[in-house]
């Protein structure tokens, strides 16, 4: 491992934490199940906060039967009381969550940056925000769904089964609790075992707006609740965000039955620098595209491929960049960087980093201690990485960027779409008719040029190829959960 | 009656635009529907189905590269050249299927039809499909369908025209390359569909027909890591719950078949092509 000398602070920051006070952790959490918090009869788990490995609270867990009484909570909530609700008033609730979900805003960042490790500047400024507009933007289309161009007379497909991951918990369950609640379906939906305790702050939010009981179940646990959830009989629609392995599994899991599916799995992105970037904007980009959230995004730019005039300049201008990032508290304004969620998730990363290094990329890290407890991995660039290499391949789901280069746009493209996945990519010129050229070539979902990792409710997110299948966000996200003409 | 001898016709497989016979040599025998013998059929193979699938990638650059519009100007002209062979599909529908020839001729003037509606969809598809994001933030933020890629059609049983086309028709509009298992035991307007494409000016590749089995080949298109979708109109019951265990192993785009083959003169609406359309959101920068 080869370290450039740490260049003196440009600036010293003195800590600047959030206070946490605003946040009242409970001891025990349990299920919210038909509209009321209950104990669930698995075994209970503890989340950690993943900075300091303290216990934050103690979480019952979703059995067979727990999941099973949730289902037909949605059910009945959806035949009685959803499904005949007038759709303005469906809307009138959802805008009525949206609210809340400002209000409370700091108090839903406190707590994903304490369960999850991410640095409160971005679960305040992103996570909270656009889950917020996420329900904003859905409650709108709850009495327009005819307009949608689903056919004349679109119709809910019933109970949604949904499960999410660790990296955006409160995120994600905007994702698929606003249009599933839009379209007229009700939900049960399980959170990561890691982060739980967002979703079990919105079912609070669910209670303030009077949202009818049994429109919205969480059930909290692990892969066994998640895999209930998936296979109960009665529920009709199953989305799923997380691994590609589980992702196929859940494929397995609803083949043969009438339940619909949509699966966000893994990506691999490429993200293209051209030698007439405008270079500082592009090291920035790659900085979010890859260290944003620790690089715990499915969409992460983690492979960079750069025109090969330019690499040299790229590579040490990124390594200047990433040597003033801030790595440490996640409650602290100042951090980029936070904690890794999991201690498991930290030795995934761990093996591939040796991985590559046994595979002969070489890595880089800036100087710097990292706390002494907690999980933390420090931002990490391979250079000499070659397309065979696992570094450029597999998904690390962490602060790992690989680069490789390119002479030519048609060996970029080939590059970067020598995958699997096809979740995103990005691109960096300053020609407008390149931008469109490449983007039009690149086989993924979403592609963001000169700029990366932003999200917006307007806009459909979703994968090609092994990324998965369907439609999050935008017009298009709502065939996921309607039946109509088109479907 | 003329005492003249009949020229027969080997039927082969439409592979990459060629007309091969079963690498494995196997044919079988054609019956109509009151099982008089009519014809040998190649008896397409595992190694078959493996070809097709590279001929079908092959040809997918040249086939989703084309206009929109040019592709709908090739589709129409497929159904020009099936409108000049209409007479003859329809004997092949009348005898597979035990139609009158009068129904028979209905059903190829229904296939002809679809498939001029669906050449009609392709430069459509990016209006009615795609959209204009409005993100909130200094970007031109679009969104547009674009083809899966290759796509395995498992064509259905029973209708061996209007069925085909009907599930065929679709997977093109949108710019994917087919890989195309034929109805079984009904198989021969499939083969004069072949005929039709290699006259008309759609390129080589971008449909392959096997005759066959859908049961034998099948599972090795369902589990093949370079087709990205699978279309189980022709398989049922367990084979087609089955084939989607095995799609799921690469993510694969699954249209589930019903039950019962569906009436196909129904208007399919866009229920056939969306699934194997991918939405691509591209953010363009604004700024001076």
């Amino acid at each position: 491992m080869t370290a450039i000398p740490a260049r003196p602070a440009l600036f010293e920051y003195a800590p600047a934490a959030e206070s946490r006070s605003i946040v009242a952790l409970r001891p025990r959490y349990g299920l919210f199940v038909d509209g009321e918090f209950t104990e669930g009869t698995g075994t209970p788990l503890k989340t950690l906060n993943p900075a300091t490995e303290e216990v934050l609270a103690e979480v019952s867990t979703g059995s067979d039967a727990d999941v099973d009484r949730a289902v037909r909570a949605a059910r009945r909530a959806f035949t009685r009381v959803w499904g005949p609700m007038r759709p303005a008033d469906r809307g009138k609730y959802l805008f009525r969550i949206a609210r809340l979900l400002q209000e409370r805003a700091r108090e839903f960042a406190v707590l994903e940056t304490l369960d999850n490790g991410k640095p409160i500047r971005e679960s305040r400024d992103v996570d909270v925000p656009l889950a917020a507009a996420h329900f904003f933007y859905h409650a709108g289309w709850a009495d327009k769904l005819v307009h949608a161009g689903l056919g004349p007379a679109p119709r809910p497909l019933g109970v949604a089964g949904q499960v999410i991951p660790w990296n955006f918990p409160l995120l994600m369950l905007a994702w698929k609790i606003a249009p599933a609640l839009a379209t007229g379906n009700t939900v049960v939906l399980k959170p990561a075992e890691t982060t739980p305790l967002t979703a079990l702050l919105f079912a609070e939010v669910c209670q303030q707006a009077d949202l009818p009981p049994g429109v919205v179940n969480i059930v909290t646990g692990a892969g066994d609740t998640g895999r209930a959830v998936v296979a109960h009989p009665d529920v009709d629609k199953v989305a799923f965000t997380g691994s590609t392995e589980v992702g196929q599994s859940i494929a397995r899991a609803v083949a043969g039955t009438h339940k619909r599916l949509t699966l966000e799995l893994g990506g691999k992105a490429a993200n293209i620098v051209f030698d007439d970037a405008p270079i500082d904007q592009a090291v920035e980009g790659i900085v979010r595209g890859i260290f944003f959230n620790q690089g715990h995004v499915c969409c992460a730019g983690s492979r960079l491929l750069v025109q090969e005039s330019v690499h040299d300049e790229v590579v040490a201008s990124l390594q200047r960049r990433i040597g003033t990032l801030r790595v440490g508290d996640p409650l602290d304004k100042n951090t980029d960087l936070g904690a890794v969620n999991s201690h498991s998730q930290l030795a995934r990363i761990r093996e591939l980093v040796a991985v590559g290094e046994a595979e002969g990329a070489t890595c880089w890290q800036p100087e710097g201690e990292l706390p002494g407890r907690g999980y933390w991995f420090k931002p990490t660039v391979f250079t000499d990485v070659s397309p065979a290499h696992r570094i450029a391949r597999d998904e690390v789901f962490g602060p790992v960027l690989s680069v490789l280069t390119f002479r030519t746009p048609d060996e970029a493209v080939a590059k970067a779409n020598n995958t699997t996945y096809g979740l995103s990519a990005g691109v960096w010129s300053e020609k407008g008719s390149r931008i469109l050229s490449i983007t039009s070539k690149l086989r993924a979902g979403v592609v963001w040029a000169n700029t990366f990792n932003e999200l917006d409710p307007t806009s459909p997110f979703g994968g090609y190829k092994q990324s998965g299948y369907g439609r999050e966000g935008g017009r298009q996200g709502l065939a996921a959960y309607l039946q109509g003409d088109n479907q | 009656m003329s005492d003249r001898l009949a020229v027969r016709k080997t039927y082969k497989l439409y592979l990459g635009g060629a007309f091969p016979r079963s690498e494995s040599g196997r044919t079988y025998e054609v019956t109509d529907a009151k099982g008089h013998f009519l014809a040998n059929a190649a008896r397409a193979s595992r190694k078959d189905a493996r070809d097709a699938v590279v001929a079908a990638r092959g040809a997918v650059a040249t086939w989703s590269g084309a206009t929109a519009y040019n592709r709908g100007q090739v589709l129409y002209r497929v159904a020009e050249v099936m409108e000049g062979r209409a007479a003859q599909i329809a004997e092949e529908v009348a005898a597979g299927e035990g139609l009158s020839a009068t129904r028979a001729r209905a059903a190829v003037d229904a296939a002809i039809d679809r498939w001029v509606w669906y050449a009609g969809w392709t430069d459509k598809l990016a209006a009615v499909l795609g959209s204009s994001n409005p993100v909130a933030g200094p970007y031109f933020g679009f969104s547009l369908p674009e083809p899966t890629g290759v796509v395995a059609v498992l064509a259905p049983q029973r209708s061996s025209l209007l069925g085909l086309v009907s599930v065929l028709g679709p997977v093109l509009a949108g710019g994917n390359t087919a890989v195309v298992v034929t109805s079984k035991e009904r198989p021969l307007p499939a083969v004069t569909l072949g005929e039709v494409l290699a006259t008309s000016d759609v390129p080589g590749g971008v449909v392959n027909l096997l005759t066959g089995d859908a049961a034998e080949i099948g599972p090795w298109l369902a589990e093949h890591a370079d087709v990205d979708g699978i279309d189980l109109a022709g398989a049922s019951g367990p084979l087609a719950m089955e084939l989607e265990r095995s799609a799921a192993g690469t993510v694969k785009r699954v249209l589930r078949a019903p039950a019962e083959e569906p009436d196909w003169t129904a208007d399919p609406g866009l229920a056939r092509m969306t699934p194997f359309l991918e939405t691509k959101s591209v953010w363009h920068p604004m700024g001076w």
